[in-house]
């Protein structure tokens, strides 16, 4: 995605944000949508935005408050669903070694799934690391995922159903193109395998909200195992 | 009574806030206070692998549950989409195209009404 090393920190941290920005304009104005519909204020939807900046856990939310769940259920269910960057945040830290910490603090903030991915993946294919790159990438899409939930959240009445609009799926083809990224040698296929399997399982059982972080802990302990004998054989 | 959230009150504050200190606080704890040059080495070697498994993990339940309930048939039209779009997403490396593609896919087989 990004060869040109002449080209300046920020340039790259912009070309880096705009297949997000792509993607989050969409989502964030169906979670205008979804939030207003269900009954919460225009202005406290751009908040969310701000403050949680999460997919996931924002529409999560709206979806439970729209059906009268209790606040301690809502925050229960928030909670674990965002287990998962607790792990993408303790993966990020090897790479930012070194950093003052309010600046890993303030990457930190700009953690999702996306900006996760897309650095993670850069430095493993030999990013020298630069800090412009990764607050420009990380703004710039945090930008457009409140610029969708201003248009959403205010213009949302115009808007009957997003469905013909296709934004339910801007969230899962943004995680499938993601994926492909990672899929970096043959025992990342193998580990996106089983891990996808028993993702699926642990939903199809009736654990919708914890077979997220459950699956990765024991998908990543997998590549973990097959790494380690595969180098106790060499 | 008190167990259900009113909007625009201050339970829906209450419960909020409670949101995003679940959300920021997973996201920035690990990275401030983890020493990353400290960790043991199959620890790191683990959290390499932690990438691709959420990802996974995320299109697993996304792509497999439409509208809410596991579909691996024909009607699924998440799953039939990302068929092709895994294809271009393999091929071409490109992240853009990968997800406008996706969509116009999604758009196109909704208005032709078979979905």
């Amino acid at each position: 995605m990004e060869q040109a090393s002449s080209a300046s920190p920020a340039v790259v941290g912009i070309k880096r944000a705009l297949p997000i920005l792509l993607g989050y304009l969409p989502v964030g104005f169906a979670f205008g949508v979804l939030a207003v519909k269900n009954g919460i204020p225009p202005s406290v939807a751009c908040a969310m935005s701000v403050l949680m900046f999460s997919g996931s856990g924002q529409l999560m939310f709206a979806g439970l408050l729209g059906a009268q769940a209790s606040s301690l259920s809502i925050i229960a269910a928030v909670g674990i669903v965002n287990l998962r960057y607790l792990l993408q945040s303790a993966a990020e830290a090897p790479w930012l070694t070194g950093l003052p910490r309010l600046q890993r603090f303030l990457l930190g903030l700009g953690l999702t799934d996306e900006t996760f991915a897309v650095h993670v993946t850069a430095l493993q294919k030999g990013w020298a690391r630069n800090l412009t790159t990764l607050f420009v990438c990380n703004h710039l899409a945090q930008l457009g995922w409140v610029g969708g939930t201003v248009l959403g959240a205010f213009c949302g009445g115009l808007v009957h159903d997003v469905r013909p609009l296709g934004l339910d799926y801007a969230l899962p083809v943004m995680f499938l193109a993601l994926l492909v990224l990672q899929c970096v040698s043959r025992l990342h296929v193998l580990v996106a395998l089983f891990t996808l399997l028993l993702a699926c399982g642990l939903k199809y059982v009736g654990m919708t909200q914890w077979n997220i972080a459950l699956a990765t802990i024991i998908g990543a302990g997998l590549g973990a195992l097959l790494v380690s004998r595969r180098e106790r054989h060499e | 009574m008190s167990e259900i959230v009113p909007s625009h009150s201050l339970a829906l504050y209450l419960c909020l806030a409670g949101c995003v200190a679940v959300t920021v606080l997973p996201k920035i704890l690990p990275v401030t206070f983890l020493r990353g040059d400290s960790l043991h080495p199959l620890f790191r070697r683990w959290l390499d692998f932690v990438p691709v498994a959420v990802m996974s993990a995320l299109v697993g339940s996304e792509v497999f549950f439409y509208e809410g309930h596991f579909n691996c048939g024909l009607s699924n039209l998440f799953l039939v989409v990302s068929l092709p779009t895994l294809l271009l997403a393999w091929k071409s490396q490109n992240y853009f195209l990968t997800i406008a593609v996706g969509l116009v896919l999604v758009i196109l087989a909704r208005a032709s009404g078979l979905y």
